[in-house]
């Protein structure tokens, strides 16, 4: 017997961030990538800090003296949040590789605490900050 | 479907890139903090020294190395996945590799020139 001819059908598609209810593993592992890209973009800042600090006395000197200002220690921070959190979820992410917390109850609990983690480091690196 | 090949390394390759070059760079930051955590540094000449130090120099190599191969694997999924259409996805593809690839000749040098 012929199988009937059917079409099938668009799969359905809802994409309002705002409606949709994320359980914490997806907002973690957003954030995973998001990070990714502000690390990405911080890299380049890096590495000219890096020229600038190994140049000379005067150089050197510049780079210790911008972590005094304020928009620049805003920048820092932003980025020891995004370091901690991409390399916090990236261990959390290892782990289950290897089935370390891969059960659902244990994977909610280790987003929630890479989540926390991050932000409580930033905050830390702004008490440290000058 | 039309097969289509994808820049750079994919699947198992694209994983092992992620993960390795992952590991030796959390290994370089602790190792980092903990170091600096016990001396700081005062002075740019401590702190040229210090990158001078050929196991310094090899390290950080090695860490530029694993933070540009990361950097490429994790850039070219985000925009595979967003980047549309493939005209502009290809572009941003090669630009990434291009500013990749100005890094690495940057940070070569920079090291090398803490060697003359």
């Amino acid at each position: 017997m012929e199988k009937p001819h059917t079409r099938p059908l668009p799969r359905p598609l809802f994409l309002n961030l705002l409606q949709i209810q994320m359980p914490v593993g997806a907002i973690t592992s957003i954030l995973h990538r998001l990070t990714g890209v502000v690390l990405a973009a911080g890299v380049p800042l890096g590495m000219f800090l890096l020229w600038r600090s190994l140049g000379g006395e005067e150089g050197f000197a510049q780079v210790v003296e911008l972590l005094h200002h304020r928009a620049f220690q805003a920048v820092v921070v932003l980025l020891v949040w995004a370091l901690s959190h991409h390399v916090l979820a990236g261990v959390r992410h290892m782990l289950t590789d290897i089935n370390i917390g891969s059960t659902l109850h244990k994977a909610r609990r280790s987003a929630w605490a890479v989540n926390l983690t991050a932000a409580a480091l930033a905050l830390l690196a702004l008490g440290v900050l000058p | 479907m039309t097969p289509h090949r994808r820049p750079g390394p994919t699947g198992l390759p694209a994983w092992l890139v992620q993960r390795t070059s992952a590991v030796y760079m959390l290994l370089f930051l602790v190792a980092l903090l903990a170091f600096f955590g016990w001396h700081p540094l005062h002075s740019y000449a401590e702190w040229k020294r210090w990158v001078a130090h050929p196991a310094i120099s090899l390290a950080l190599a090695l860490f530029f190395a694993a933070l540009l191969a990361h950097m490429w694997v994790g850039l070219r999924d985000v925009l595979l996945d967003y980047a549309r259409p493939a005209g502009l996805r290809r572009a941003l593809l090669v630009l990434v590799a291009l500013g990749l690839c100005t890094g690495a000749a940057s940070m070569a040098w920079l090291l090398a020139l803490q060697h003359v």
